[in-house]
């Protein structure tokens, strides 16, 4: 299997969160997430950026 | 409901970024919600109601205009986060309880300062995505773009905004 790059992970990472990843994807990117500080934090982060574009506009959040 | 308006206008101008478009959403929400009070009827929050009828309205607006807007060639400030072999240039460093910035009300200036900044169709691609809930195919079909350029406007919109959130909010 070909070694994942950061570029070629986090490409992986940001369409995980719009179509399922193919299961040769999904192992690639578990094991370089394993290795990889930088692209584990960038997963958390858009994550992140997920739910809180989500509670956009929400009551609780005056203008 | 006029006080609401400021609110709504700002909503709608982040999504469409353009303050024609956005005034003519708020008033067709406006007008919408005055015709059909009787479905308010204080079962929910006001606000919360109309941001309903402006979500369709704001989506209607995509609709009609996104065939006009070019895909953004601004390629090259996203490229250069990574070296030639696709090493991170800066690693992004962990963040803090992030969590907690959800209860701050200035964290969600900063998260639409950085939303403005983003080129217009990816911004309107990451907004139908992330903050109206569409599935990525039906996004695809309403501004008739290919999924695969569909996934590469969101990966472009998620490192932006990773990045100047980076700079503007988690460094501070």
């Amino acid at each position: 299997m070909k070694i994942l790059s950061c570029k070629e992970a986090s490409q992986l990472i940001s369409q995980g969160l719009d179509r399922r990843l193919g299961f040769a994807e999904r192992v690639g990117l578990r094991l370089h997430l394993l290795i990889c500080d930088g692209c584990t934090n960038f997963s958390k982060q858009v994550k992140f950026l997920r739910r809180a574009v989500a509670r956009l506009g929400r009551p609780a959040e005056k203008p | 409901m006029e006080s609401e308006r400021a609110y709504l206008m700002r909503y709608a101008s982040l999504q469409l970024r353009d303050a024609h478009a956005a005034e003519d959403a708020v008033q067709e929400t406006l007008v919408a919600a005055l015709a059909g009070q009787a479905g308010f009827g204080g079962r929910s929050n006001l606000r919360t109601w109309l941001t309903g009828i402006l979500k369709h309205k704001i989506v209607d607006a995509i609709r009609r205009v996104s065939r006009d807007i070019p895909a953004p060639t601004d390629e090259g400030e996203l490229e250069a986060l990574f070296e030639r072999r696709g090493h991170w240039v800066e690693m992004p460093a962990a963040w803090e309880n992030p969590d907690q910035s959800l209860e701050q009300k200035q964290f969600f200036s900063a998260l639409e300062e950085c939303l403005a900044r983003l080129p217009v169709k990816s911004a309107q691609v990451f907004m139908m995505r992330e903050h109206l809930g569409y599935e990525t195919g039906d996004i695809c079909k309403e501004l008739d773009v290919t999924p695969t350029h569909c996934w590469v406007l969101l990966y472009r919109a998620r490192l932006a905004l990773r990045e100047c959130l980076q700079k503007n909010w988690f460094s501070k």
